[in-house]
């Protein structure tokens, strides 16, 4: 062995014991190692580069080792806030997907039902020419672009420019229509702005982390490791309240199950139980609060083209108060499975002036057919209470995927939204035309389609060219059944940019290779309002091109060259520079460039050259102007909504054809639909397949045997898995749970594409299967 | 010729007798913690079945009650 081979090997142990180290920390809180163990790797010719991680919305700072023009390694950035050089098993292993041996490298075009490699401009020219000739045809709206929550700002931006402002269409929406628009909703509905009040500081201040449906040591679990730390050192308490046992239950101080739908009815009876203990704070409500109720029995969306508009009237406090008469803890207790003691409990926890509450969600509470319902419904407890916008008190919606904050909801890549605004509002569509330098009239005022609506559009024939980039829907979205079949239909035709080969590019007339995170410059937005920034890394293989080059040249090609005057080079930065135009201001004004490449992100509204953490509390919001400590300037009259909003069951619920009840969600390895980290051998390795957890009871009365295969069918299709017992989580009884991230085991083939009428974001935690032995 | 890090989780009271266990072997390098029971071990060999008969002989240690990979490199390969 040669020196240089012996140093190599040297380092990698490092790494190795390193990436051990940082996964003992994310289970041991604190946990110490002798000084000279971890006095670091040694350098040799790495240059570190800092980013946010690829993977979640938590949003990890990481510094890439890159030598030779090539990434080697992944470190968690000490500098970074989020996540103080911590990072968890994903974001350690996130470089070793890029050399995958099938990573789309150059364009495919499909001729004679064969992919073609074909030269990236011939490609592009291609897609320009399609998109031109459908417009011309069959008017602007038969085309639809696709993005993601996981695009860049810039490439959410050029979307949305190329769409609303070039062709004029609002025929834009993104992947996070399935994961945050009830979040988007509930804040809009309560708060008139989107997006949380608080900052991940929080963790450092709370008495209790209230989790609601929210398993968060798999799906954030740098922030849990975080809170654990905090419950370690400090006494803070963690109460898990969801339908399943999970990890995230086990390393609680007490797990409280409900059954699924029902949190909506517990959010009331704790509501219920505050106002009837006198826990309310009066002169927060009082100054700072107004009372509304909306529509009931809203539907579910289940039929093409449906449409819901939500109605608001004022309420008063007395009429609010007899609403809950309904919910008390023993009425609550009934259905929803959760003791008398227990909501009681809760309540306790709220209404005790002297603990300060941290409440957070992410899926559980978001895909849910009420799922701006159930987000208001939180916000009321904090609002009666006062808990909101101060160091360790607030509700805190967090998101999924990496940017969906800072791409899909600031930018807005949603059929209604603009980066300023929505659609529908004159003000908001000038302002977009005058950055654009576009006619207003251009921009329709009226939304077109949602995600779910956009593939109905595809299956019934009236889209008929579709783009979609860093994003598989084909797998993400609910009832595959139906939007498989739809996307392979003469009549659409598709274009898939992505990094590697995906169910959803499988059904592609043209992929478009697209460069990875790190082989590209962007800006990510997190869960806290960070925006982080970082530059190309290193090279893309073979014509890879990052996203929005792809759409830039595409608009260019179609004639609206003018509308992007972005050099190839410096694009990313010259579109933040246009966009942030849009945010000026104290209420959203965001981080100059300068600052966002020096450091490790910046919070807005960035005002007078500083994060603003605690956004409605005059102590730390310079936007807050009305003279008191608080100020939801969302609102026209500065008061933030109690919405009266009531229990209504689930669109299908377990019955003796189908007496299960089926959740899904993620597991720590695997982002997502999987199409990255199962191409990382660790994680793949850690995770190989789906698998449908069971509770014992249920298996022993159906014969089943951990491991053996079992048939999972709703009414819309099934699914083959292995059944899992008593393994990584555990189902109540009479429910089952399957991760989506394996697309050889499609279990969105199962769900239901039921969605809340007001976010339009499909619930994928409840519908009705049977499970048998195969 | 692989590397890999393990988290080496003892059985109660266990930890020095498994730190002990495991620094016999040649091919381990073990990191223990200071303030709680675990070790870390980073595994180098020349091959994978060398690898896979190590990570046996290391499951068989009594005082040992659960190991779990953290990461493998392959080297010179994936350099
Ligand atoms: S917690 Fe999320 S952002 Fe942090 S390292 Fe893991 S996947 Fe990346």
């Amino acid at each position: 062995m040669n020196n240089t081979l012996t140093n190599r090997r040297s380092f990698i142990k490092k790494m190795a014991a390193l990436s051990a180290m940082t996964a003992a920390a994310s289970l041991f809180p604190g946990i110490l190692f002798a000084e000279e163990q971890i006095k670091g790797i040694p350098d040799g010719d790495l240059e570190w580069k800092k980013g946010p991680c690829r993977f979640c919305g938590v949003g990890c700072g990481i510094l890439v080792g890159v030598e030779n023009g090539k990434a080697v390694a992944v470190k968690g950035d000490p500098n970074s806030s989020v996540n103080k050089g911590l990072l968890c098993v994903k974001g350690y292993h996130q470089i070793m997907c890029i050399q995958a041996s099938d990573r789309l490298k150059y364009a495919l075009v499909k001729k004679n039902g064969k992919y073609v490699e074909t030269p990236l401009d011939e490609a592009l020219d291609l897609v320009a020419e399609k998109m031109k000739d459908t417009i011309e045809k069959h008017g602007k709206d038969s085309v639809a672009m696709y993005t993601s929550g996981q695009s860049t700002i810039p490439e959410g931006y050029v979307a949305s420019k190329f769409m609303k402002g070039a062709i004029g269409t609002n025929n834009l929406d993104c992947n996070a229509r399935l994961c945050m628009a009830s979040a988007v909703t509930g804040f809009l509905t309560t708060f008139g702005a989107d997006e949380p009040m608080g900052c991940y500081e929080d963790i450092d201040h709370a008495d209790y982390f209230i989790t609601w449906g929210n398993n968060m040591a798999e799906m954030h679990p740098v922030l849990f490791s975080r809170m654990l730390e905090q419950k370690n050192r400090r006494g803070a308490k963690i109460i898990d309240f969801a339908t399943r046992t999970t990890r995230s239950s086990m390393a609680s101080n007490k797990s409280i199950l409900f059954e699924p739908q029902t949190d909506l009815a517990v959010a009331n009876a704790i509501c219920y139980e505050i106002i009837k203990n006198g826990w309310v704070n009066k002169k927060f409500v009082e100054e700072h609060v107004n009372f509304n109720k909306g529509l009931t029995n809203i539907g579910y969306g289940l039929e093409d083209k449906f449409s819901f508009k939500d109605k608001a009237t004022k309420i008063n406090f007395e009429e609010y108060k007899a609403f809950l008469a309904d919910y008390t803890p023993e009425k609550v207790a009934k259905y929803s499975r959760v003791s008398v003691k227990d909501i009681k409990y809760l309540a306790a926890i709220y209404g005790d002036p002297n603990k300060k509450v941290v409440s957070y969600w992410c899926m559980g509470m978001n895909q849910h057919t009420r799922g701006t319902w159930i987000n208001n419904l939180v916000y009321n407890i904090h609002l009666l209470t006062g808990k909101i916008s101060q160091p360790g008190n607030g509700p805190f919606s967090l998101t999924g995927q990496p940017s969906a904050c800072g791409t899909a909801r600031e930018v807005g890549t949603f059929t209604h939204k603009l980066p300023k605004g929505v659609v529908t509002n004159k003000k908001h569509r000038e302002l977009a035309a005058k950055i654009w330098k576009v006619p207003v009239d251009r921009i329709p005022s009226k939304p077109t389609y949602h995600a779910t609506e956009m593939f109905r559009a595809v299956d019934r024939g009236d889209i008929k060219f579709i783009w979609t980039q860093v994003t598989n829907p084909l797998v993400s979205l609910p009832k595959t059944s139906r939007y498989r079949p739809a996307m392979e239909k003469e009549s659409c035709f598709v274009v898939v940019s992505d990094v590697f080969p995906t169910p959803t590019s499988d059904v592609a007339d043209v992929i478009l290779p697209a460069s990875w995170h790190i082989e590209k410059s962007g800006m990510y937005g997190n869960s806290e309002r960070r925006t982080q920034q970082w530059d190309k890394m290193i090279e893309g293989p073979g014509e890879t091109k990052p996203d929005a080059w792809m759409t830039i040249e595409v608009a260019k090609r179609m004639g609206y060259g003018d509308l992007f005057p972005y050099s190839e080079e410096n694009h990313a930065e010259e579109i933040y520079n246009e966009y942030i135009q849009f945010h000026k201001g104290a209420k959203h004004g965001m981080a100059p460039l300068e600052v966002l490449k020096e450091q490790s992100g910046a919070i807005w509204p960035y005002v007078n050259g500083k994060s603003t953490q605690w956004r409605f509390n005059a102590e730390y919001d310079p936007a807050c102007t009305n003279g008191k400590d608080f100020h939801f300037y969302g609102k026209k009259d500065g008061k933030a909504v109690i919405w009266q909003r009531p229990y209504e069951p689930a669109p299908e619920v377990p019955s003796a054809e189908y007496p299960f009840w089926l959740n899904t969600g993620r597991v720590i390895e695997h982002w997502h639909t999987g199409s990255m980290t199962r191409r990382i051998p660790v994680l793949h390795k850690a995770m190989p397949n789906a698998y449908l957890e069971l509770h014992p009871e249920d298996a022993k009365t159906l014969g089943i045997s951990n491991g053996e295969n079992v048939k999972v069918t709703s009414k819309r299709g099934s699914c083959i898995m292995p059944a899992s017992i008593n393994e990584r989580g555990l189902p109540t009884k009479g429910q089952v749970f399957a991760p989506f991230f394996d697309e050889n085991l499609m279990i969105n083939d199962v769900t239901i594409d039921a969605f809340c009428p007001i976010s339009k974001e499909p619930d994928y935690k409840k519908c009705a299967v049977k499970v048998e032995k195969v | 010729m692989p590397i890999k890090s393990y988290l080496a989780h003892p059985q109660e009271d266990k930890k020095q007798a498994l730190f002990e266990a495991l620094s016999k072997i040649e091919q381990c390098e073990v990191i223990p913690a200071k303030n709680e029971d675990l070790l870390i071990v980073v595994t180098d060999t020349n091959s994978q079945e060398e690898e896979d008969k190590l990570k046996k002989l290391m499951e068989n240690i009594d005082s040992l009650k659960l190991l779990s990979m953290v990461s493998g490199f392959n080297t010179p390969k994936n350099d």
